[in-house]
């Protein structure tokens, strides 16, 4: 027990984080009362949908944002800035476009005052470990994806930190690229060739995370909350086609589709709900999709992502909406079509329009909201600021514009109502 | 065989080349100049019957000298202005506050007009000496340059890219190192081109602060706008011609040794994913990056500047670090307290500004400029639809076709710099010869300089028009009234504004001088605040020019906000490509 102690790197402890809504008063929890440490030696997960406070918390251990409340120490160090003895890697790779990539790596040590004979021979071995020799002094520019992003590793590599932060280090690159890169990481991390004492990696992508890591963190969202955790232990190299992966990928993604509880959506009249913004193409295509041979009415989620060649962060809000339509449902790790999203499969354009009016009525709440406030002016025309606010009493600003979003095209494709861009205005108005 | 080889890469290495020769004669050539140039600054001022200005060709050289240092020092004032005063902006809410909309009323001033007040003051900092007659003349092209540098600074700085301000927090670059390392990299494309813009409208402020008179005091600093002016004066044509072919030469020098080399090298500061397939090339530069003497002579220059923008330097911290969030209640009493300080500053500027104006003018005076204001608000409108109405379509045709554009666009560049004053002559003369109404027929000199913002933007609109909505329009056989309507007009609506914007704020400027024209002895005057500001300058009486020159700023202010902006931000939002 005292031995496990010892050597935990990071810990934080009860952790919440909000922002502030636009009113000023009411805050929305991005993360409420997360707690989770990171051992030595260990690759750690933190795996979610967009909007689920992951790169939050990730910027919280870092030191680049503080926390609203609760505590993170690394080594026992409370962090109370940006952090020493930990580098992050970027998404976008956050590279500066006028400097050089040796400038670039050299950055780090160059604020800290390192020596500059000094910061030279970290930042040549750091090029060396991660694979760039040659590039020194292209700019980013002139790279590819996988080149530039390597340029951030060795830029990271180069401060020796203790732990190595990623921000889906991997999502903005081609899968290809993705997969070399990844596969290099991990056989520098089994070879021990990197200074890095762990490694805490931020993912949307199931099947990256059941590759690299040792332990899967699953975020919920809204408020974001660890909801599992997970212990891979599958001996690296590991393998996709392997059963025992398989069944992980399954397992987890059963876990992220599973019904959140029927909280606070009851009341106020279902206006807590934010609706994902989709095009009602995709939906059309994924019930038939899932209608279509091999699935017929049914299939695997992790089998229909690879099939659409869908990231669960466009795939999960596809099949939500239709969930929340009630023309598709999830079970366990499944999608599966109901009766009518059967019967819309097998409609042609203006029938399908016209059941999409029905169950749009029927199950989202904002929907018969809007109809029912046209109905009753005489004019039949509407302010979309007036929902706007009505939104906004319950979720943050952003939220709200995506709800509004959402159900503006929601509303157009099913000829429910029409909205005047210009006018910011809902209406029954359609030009003739 | 080797080694002979080896021993010639050597030496070509430290041995000069041709490019070497090239660039030491253009180098020393701009060091003779401002050497020149800067002998006669510091002299006493000469007695005022002393003409200073001579007509001889021979002295344009000096002459145009002397007014390309006047810029380049003004220009390097608006750099010192731009980064302190945009940084403060940027870095504190409380002075932000303050700072940016004074900015923007700063903006809408016409600068001509305070002319008068800024000769005096400099004059009375350095009596005697014609260093304060410099100083005003710098500072008036200093005040058209240094507002709109700012704003784009301040603006940069406020739309750093996430994740680069994340990375520099991350591995702990303190402020001045991430100043240099990312903000202000991050903020030079938009800044040259600002400025550039900037100098533009350069010209036009020298050569109207080189020679002016303000009551019983007649200032002439040696420069082409003296020159031009005394020509003028004088009558002479075939003056006022040299004079045109000096501001070309010195205009087009400016451009080849200065812009276009630190636009080219600035292309590397942009921001994007992918390398641009429009790379900015400058001869210049290019023989400065190839030169090897001059190559070893600035590496360490580089390098040096590279360790200080790496000190570890930190601020003083006036309070301690607080180790709790300062409370949100002691932060708005601040707030409140810090504007309850402007306000008071407020009230207390205006308050002087109407008593000022009070001890001679009274409410019907007030009447009067804003009808004179009205008139030249009138003429303005009217000038830049005809302006639009005449060029967007013409700038339409050469945008379209690449050929034409790119020979046309820098030559309207080149026409926006061109003082008005230069027309001067040609103008009188008409106007007496044809017995004109000088109301109408002036009013043509007010958008002479500006009509080219317009023509250079729409040209670029048009060039980036999008090839695939240009086939579609054509092959759905969209063309006649409808093309113009539906495809091209929206299509360049942003582009256009930009120019327009720009030009109609020049307009109100040039209406000081337009309105109120002299050749030899003739002078011919238009109804409108332009002239009233003018002749007022002329006069030396100061109320005047203070009520003219407050009338001109609100319509300028309101006439920017309730219609350019309105029009630009609706362009924005639904035309932009």
């Amino acid at each position: 027990m005292l031995d496990v102690t010892s050597s935990i790197l990071l810990d934080v402890k009860n952790v919440s984080q909000t922002y502030a809504t636009g009113s000023g008063e009411a805050a929305n929890p991005v993360l409420q009362d997360v707690s989770m440490s990171l051992r030595e030696g260990e690759i750690v997960s933190l795996l979610g949908r967009s909007g689920c406070g992951k790169s939050t918390l990730l910027r919280l251990v870092s030191g680049l944002t503080r926390p609203t409340s609760g505590t993170v120490s690394i080594s026992g160090e409370p962090v109370d800035g940006p952090a020493e003895g930990v580098a992050m890697v970027f998404q976008s790779f956050a590279l500066f476009p006028w400097l050089t990539v040796l400038d670039n790596v050299e950055i780090g040590p160059r604020a800290q005052g390192v020596p500059l004979e000094e910061t030279r021979k970290r930042a040549l071995q750091a090029i060396d470990i991660i694979g760039l020799d040659g590039f020194e002094s292209a700019y980013p520019k002139e790279l590819s994806g996988g080149m530039r992003q390597r340029v951030g590793f060795a830029r990271a590599l180069v401060v020796q930190p203790k732990i190595l932060l990623m921000d889906e280090p991997f999502s903005a690159l081609d899968v290809l690229t993705a997969e070399t890169l990844r596969t290099d990481l991990l056989d520098l991390w089994q070879e021990k060739r990197m200074p890095i004492k762990s490694i805490l990696m931020v993912t949307h992508n199931i099947e990256e995370a059941v590759l690299m890591s040792d332990r899967i963190l699953v975020l919920s969202s809204n408020p974001g909350r660890i909801a599992a955790e997970i212990a891979i232990k599958l001996p690296q190299p590991r393998d996709r086609l392997d059963p025992e992966f398989r069944q992980l990928v399954d397992r987890i993604y059963a876990l992220m589709t599973q019904r959140p509880e029927p909280k606070a959506a009851a009341q106020s009249g279902g206006f807590s709900m934010p609706l994902p913004l989709v095009s009602t193409n995709s939906l059309a295509g994924m019930l038939e999709e899932i209608a279509a041979p091999p699935y017929n009415g049914q299939a695997d989620l992790p089998h229909l992502a690879d099939s659409l060649q869908l990231e669960i962060d466009d795939l999960f809000p596809l099949g939500e909406t239709l969930q929340l339509l009630k023309l598709a449902e999830f079970a366990e790790g499944d999608i599966k079509l109901t009766p009518a999203g059967k019967r819309f499969v097998d409609m042609d354009v203006d029938q399908r329009k016209r059941l999409f009016a029905e169950t749009l009525l029927a199950n989202i709440p904002l929907a018969a909201h809007i109809k029912r406030v046209l109905d009753e002016r005489p004019s039949h025309r509407a302010p979309a600021v007036r929902f706007r606010e009505e939104l906004e009493d319950h979720m943050s600003e952003d939220y709200a514009e995506r709800t509004l979003r959402a159900i503006i095209n929601l509303g157009r494709y099913s000829e429910l109502f029409a909205y005047d861009e210009n006018a910011q205005a809902f209406s029954y108005e359609n030009p003739q | 065989m080797s080694r002979i080889s080896s021993i010639a890469s050597a030496g070509r290495r430290v041995l000069p080349n041709h490019w070497d020769l090239i660039a030491f004669a253009v180098i020393m050539a701009v060091l003779a100049a401002i050497a020149r140039g800067y002998h006669g600054i510091v002299a006493p001022l000469p007695p005022p019957d002393v003409p200073v200005i001579s007509l001889d060709y021979s002295e344009l050289p000096y002459y145009a000298a002397r007014t390309a240092l006047r810029m380049f020092a003004a220009l390097a004032a608006s750099f010192v202005f731009t980064f302190t005063y945009a940084t403060l902006a940027a870095k504190s809410r409380r002075a932000e506050m303050l700072l940016i909309p004074l900015l923007d009323i700063l903006q809408s001033v016409p600068i001509l007009g305070f002319l008068s007040f800024t000769v005096t003051f400099f004059l009375g900092l350095f009596p005697g000496n014609v260093l304060g007659a410099e100083l005003a003349a710098i500072f008036a092209i200093f005040t058209s340059q240094a507002w709109n540098m700012a704003f784009s600074l301040y603006q940069s700085l406020r739309t750093v890219p996430r994740d680069l301000d994340e990375v520099s927090r991350g591995y702990r670059l303190t402020g001045w190192q991430k100043f240099w390392q990312l903000e202000a990299p991050f903020a030079v494309p938009g800044l040259i081109w600002n400025t550039m813009m900037s100098m533009s409208g350069g010209w036009f402020f020298v050569v109207a602060s080189e020679a002016i008179t303000v009551g019983d005091t007649t200032i002439t600093l040696p420069g082409v706008g003296s020159y031009i002016a005394k020509a003028n004066d004088a009558g002479r044509w075939d003056a006022i011609l040299a004079a045109v072919a000096t501001m070309g030469v010195v205009i087009l020098l400016y451009d080849q040794l200065l812009f276009r080399p630190i636009i080219a090298w600035a292309g590397k500061f942009r921001v994007e994913l992918s390398a641009s397939q429009e790379v900015e090339r400058s001869w210049v530069l290019e023989l400065l990056q190839r030169t090897n003497w001059i190559r070893i002579g600035y590496r360490p220059v580089v390098a040096g500047l590279r360790s200080v923008s790496f000190w570890r330097m930190t601020p003083p911290r006036l309070f301690p670090p607080n180790a709790v969030a300062p409370s949100p209640v002691a932060s708005r009493i601040l707030d409140v307290a810090w504007i309850v300080a402007v306000a008071a500053l407020t009230v207390y500027a205006l308050w002087s500004v109407v008593a000022f104006v009070g001890t001679e003018l009274a409410w019907p005076d007030v009447l009067n400029v804003v009808q004179l204001t009205f008139y030249t608000l009138l003429r303005v409108i009217v000038l830049m639809a005809l302006a639009s109405a005449f060029w967007v379509p013409v700038s339409i045709w050469i945008g379209l076709r690449p050929r034409w554009a790119e020979a046309v666009q820098p030559i309207a560049q080149f026409l926006a710099a061109f003082p008005v004053n230069l027309l001067f002559g040609a103008a009188v003369s008409l106007v007496l010869i044809f017995h004109l109404n000088p109301d109408i027929w002036l009013s043509l000199l007010i958008v002479f300089g500006t009509q080219w913002y317009i023509v250079f933007n729409t040209i670029g609109g048009a060039a980036a028009f999008p090839n695939d909505l240009r086939e579609a329009a054509a092959n759905f056989r969209v063309h006649g009234w409808d093309w113009w309507r539906k495809v091209i007009l929206p299509g360049v609506m942003p582009y256009y504004l930009t120019g327009a914007i720009t030009a109609s704020g020049g307009s109100w400027n040039a209406s000081i001088v337009a309105e109120y024209v002299k050749w030899k002895d003739q002078l011919v005057t238009a109804h409108g605040v332009g002239a009233y500001i003018a002749e007022a300058t002329d006069k030396g009486d100061f109320p005047k020019i203070v009520l003219g020159v407050a009338v001109m700023s609100i319509f300028v202010t309101l006439f920017n906000r309730l219609f350019w902006r309105r029009l630009y931000a609706h362009a924005e939002r639904r035309l932009r490509l």
